[in-house]
């Protein structure tokens, strides 16, 4: 399909449905735009795209960007529902769970999380410790996992258990689709250095999960996962679509807002910072955009551990730099410490006032700090770089060959 | 240079940090970086009487111990440590430095024996708005020419300004720099709270309306300010200095235990690299928060300059090691119960405290004759 049918067929949805038009909820619309192929178009016909390369949604989010002020960002919709669910269920589902799931996804109907981490298996996710035990057409759960974002909200989760603890690691795995509101599941709020609770703990207490609810088979579980790491990694790796958009902006706008509270000496050195930093986060943009030219359709590989180590350490120097720039500003925190549950006021990335780009920036200076742990660390990335891409020997490993059971943990 | 503690250093160095290790445990650091006050009267008492803190810099005829800037150093490295929540840095400090360096004999006599003793505290008000740091960028006015006048106008960025009992103004008169005497409760003045990024150390706006007040130092007292100014620089790159080394034990005490994928995460060169450059980069931190202090104390011309350089050093030193410690630490370092991130406030927000370290990178740079005429 041409780009120019794909702004048709756009403008044709936009006719029927405008998200700007009084009474077109978010479900409205994002339904529609599903039904008419707009939504994820590297999808399937019938499950919300037509089988393009995924970098012509590009073209489809400018058209509805430049004809309505209203523009559900997937992120904000349902960042892991879209981001990893939708593409694991494509993949691994059956015909039925395809129908029913992904369109709810889509529409932010039912909101998604990621059931993977727990206290001593977060970079070796694959050593787990919750185990699922199989009990006539059910699969009965206990366990804990922590770190799970948006656990409170979420209607699925995406859970990996292990189901044999007296084989190697890798092969003891199943994945399954945990129904959030299933008996026996107990989700606990985490507080984050921020003072929010993006993300909790989650207590699996005789959960019971039907057989059917299994993606994979038994045992396969660690392949799906890793489906869905690399998903996770490239929806947290794309860098901005916007030239020159996304954090860099707003490190350009406080130097250009900022600039008489300095001595020229000082704004010399953050300009020539910003610059580098602008410079870093266009290659990253160019360097998506290659990768999604070469890769028509399917799950990423390895290779998106570039985009993904490269943003967190990237955004993280932006935030810092730009509260750098504030310079005695960046002494106060405007937000406070009392915990809560995120309201997501400041992050925004819709309104852009001074002011709230200023708070914006105080805030990411704490929570970017996250970025380089979560969806894998920076360090993890590396070796996956060094050894799955550059085909570097491993270090030597003691936990590989051994049942599960035999490996130290802590 | 020597850079050698005594044994009564040593000494110090063991009586406060068993002490702190006490009365400054984290549970209580989280608990006054809650409150209002930000500390407990009885421990500064304690700290002041017991162990003689509140006056550790403030000569014997003021009622205190007469130490310098090498002790103060060692006091300070054990406060940034422990996260001490108390009004130290603000009233044993800078007030005091101010006041000792800059203040007339009479005032001196009133003011450092009650500091000494912990029965008041003082802070010291001097950074406006416009370039907060630059002591010549101070704009506001004395109204009155005899020993008691009025100010008005704001000052901002006050360390402990809501809960000090006396605040020494730096105000011009007759365009000299000047200091005087306010007291807290003061008619026409409004203490503010400011919302800090770091909740462990207060900061206030003061807001002077027609408030009376009295002068205590003569003629220009810029150059001893700049002095004070430096003593402080010096102390709180020591306290960053003890934050740093904080942040390194705890990241490889965590190496050393925490196993993923069978083995002790520190086993792994991505971590253990990452505590060797931190090791490095602590011990030039020590380098140059002993450097400054010794320097002070022996008269040393060249003492600005070294504050001016441990301050930029230790400041970066010590962010690097809290984002590095948080990052070691995975998950965990990202959650409230952790105290990584408490350490990662401290050192971002005393980064900044008293200037960049762009901004103290200058006057090195001024002063070793770097860059051209
Ligand atoms: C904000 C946030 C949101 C998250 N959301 C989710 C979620 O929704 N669902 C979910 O399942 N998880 C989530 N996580 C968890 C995240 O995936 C883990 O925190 C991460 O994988 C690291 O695991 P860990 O915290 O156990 O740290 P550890 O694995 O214990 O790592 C500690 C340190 O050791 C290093 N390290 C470990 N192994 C190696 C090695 N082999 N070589 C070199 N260095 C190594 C790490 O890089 C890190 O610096 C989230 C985390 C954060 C911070």
């Amino acid at each position: 399909m041409k780009e120019s049918e794909l702004r048709e067929r756009t403008r044709v949805l936009l006719d029927e449905v405008h998200p700007d038009d009084e009474g077109v909820s978010r479900v409205d619309f994002r339904s529609a735009q599903f039904d008419h192929g707009l939504a994820l178009v590297h999808f399937p016909e019938g499950l919300g795209g037509f089988g393009l390369s995924p970098k012509l949604q590009a073209v489809v989010n400018e058209e509805i960007q430049s004809h309505a002020k209203t523009f559900y960002e997937n992120l904000v919709v349902n960042p892991i529902g879209i981001g990893m669910g939708a593409p694991v269920v494509l993949t691994y589902g059956s015909e039925e769970q395809k129908r029913t799931l992904i369109k709810r996804i889509y529409t932010g109907e039912d909101i998604w999380c990621q059931m993977f981490s727990e206290p001593s298996a977060g970079s070796d996710v694959a050593g787990l410790s919750t185990r699922a035990v199989r009990d006539g057409d059910d699969w009965v759960l206990n366990g804990q996992k922590v770190w799970t974002t948006l656990a409170h909200v979420s209607k699925w989760g995406m859970l990996l258990a292990r189901t044999n603890p007296d084989v190697p690691k890798h092969d003891g795995l199943s994945y399954f689709l945990l129904d959030m509101e299933s008996p026996g599941v107990d989700v606990r709020p985490l507080y984050q250095i921020t003072a929010e609770a993006e993300f909790n703990e989650v207590f699996l207490n005789d959960v019971r999960i039907p057989h059917e609810q299994m993606l994979g088979a038994e045992g396969q579980g660690w392949r799906v996962a890793i489906t869905t790491l690399m998903n996770e990694r490239s929806a947290l790796g794309g860098g901005s679509s916007r030239k020159g958009g996304g954090p860099v902006s707003v490190l350009t706008r406080i130097l250009a807002e900022s600039g008489a509270q300095r001595s020229p000496a000082e704004q010399a050195i953050l300009e020539d910072k910003a610059t580098q930093l602008y410079i870093r986060a266009e290659l990253l943009r160019l360097t998506t955009q290659r990768a999604k030219a070469t890769q028509r359709s399917g799950n990423p590989g390895p290779e998106g551990s570039v985009g993904k180590l490269a943003q967190a350490e990237i955004y993280k120097d932006v935030w810092e730099t730009c509260v750098a720039a504030l310079g005695d500003d960046g002494l106060l925190y405007e937000p406070g410490y009392e915990l809560r549950r995120p309201t997501g006021d400041f992050r925004g990335t819709g309104e852009s006032s001074a002011e709230k780009h200023i708070l914006q920036a105080k805030y990411q200076l704490l929570r970017s700090q996250a970025n380089s742990i979560e969806g894998g660390t920076s360090e993890i990335m590396r070796n996956i770089l060094g050894e799955r891409v550059l085909g570097l020997p491993g270090e030597p490993r003691v936990d590989k060959e051994i049942a599960w059971k035999d490996v130290p943990r802590g | 240079m020597a850079f050698e503690f005594s044994d009564e250093h040593e000494e110090l160095r063991r009586t406060v940090r068993q002490f702190f290790e006490n009365e400054s445990d984290e549970t209580k650091v989280r608990e006054l970086m809650a409150s209002e006050r930000g500390f407990e009267d009885a421990t500064w008492k304690q700290m002041a009487e017991e162990l003689g803190l509140a006056g550790l810099i403030v000569p014997e005829i003021h009622g205190g111990a007469d130490f310098g800037a090498v002790e103060l150093a060692i006091v300070m490295e054990e406060m940034g440590r422990a996260l001490l929540c108390a009004p130290y840095l603000s009233s044993a400090v800078l007030a005091t430095s101010a006041i000792l360096l800059a203040a007339e004999e009479t005032a001196q006599k009133e003011l450092l024996p009650r500091l000494a003793s912990g029965d008041a505290t003082a802070t010291l008000a001097f950074a406006e708005k416009v370039s907060p740091w630059d002591l010549s960028a101070i704009a506001m006015a004395a109204e009155g020419d005899g020993a008691s006048v009025t100010l008005s106008g704001e000052k901002t960025f006050v360390l402990d300004g809501t809960t000090a009992d006396e605040i020494v103004v730096v105000a011009r008169s007759n365009g000299n720099l000047t200091l005087f005497q306010v007291a807290g409760d003061a008619a026409g003045l409004t203490r503010e709270a400011l919302p800090p990024l770091d909740p462990t150390r207060k900061l206030a706006k003061l807001r002077f309306e027609s408030t009376p007040a009295a002068r205590i130092s003569t003629g220009d007292a810029e150059p001893a300010l700049r002095r004070a100014l430096a003593r402080t620089v010096t102390a709180l790159a020591s306290e960053q200095l003890g934050g740093s080394q904080r942040c390194l034990e705890m990241a490889t005490d965590y190496a050393k235990t925490r196993l993923q994928f069978g083995r002790p995460i520190g086993s792994y060169q991505a971590i253990k690299h990452q505590c060797a450059d931190m090791l490095v980069e602590v011990e030039f931190a020590r380098s140059a928060a002993y450097s400054a202090a010794f320097a002070l104390d022996e008269d040393d011309d060249g003492a600005e300059v070294a504050a001016a350089m441990a301050k930029s050093f230790c400041s970066e030193a010590y962010s690097h090691a809290a984002k590095r410690n948080l990052q070691i630490h995975g998950g965990m370092g990202f959650t409230w119960e952790h105290p990584a991130h408490l350490y990662l406030k401290r050192a971002k927000s005393s980064e900044m405290l008293f200037g960049s370290p762009i901004s103290h990178r200058a006057k090195v740079a001024a002063a070793v004759g770097i860059g051209s005429a």
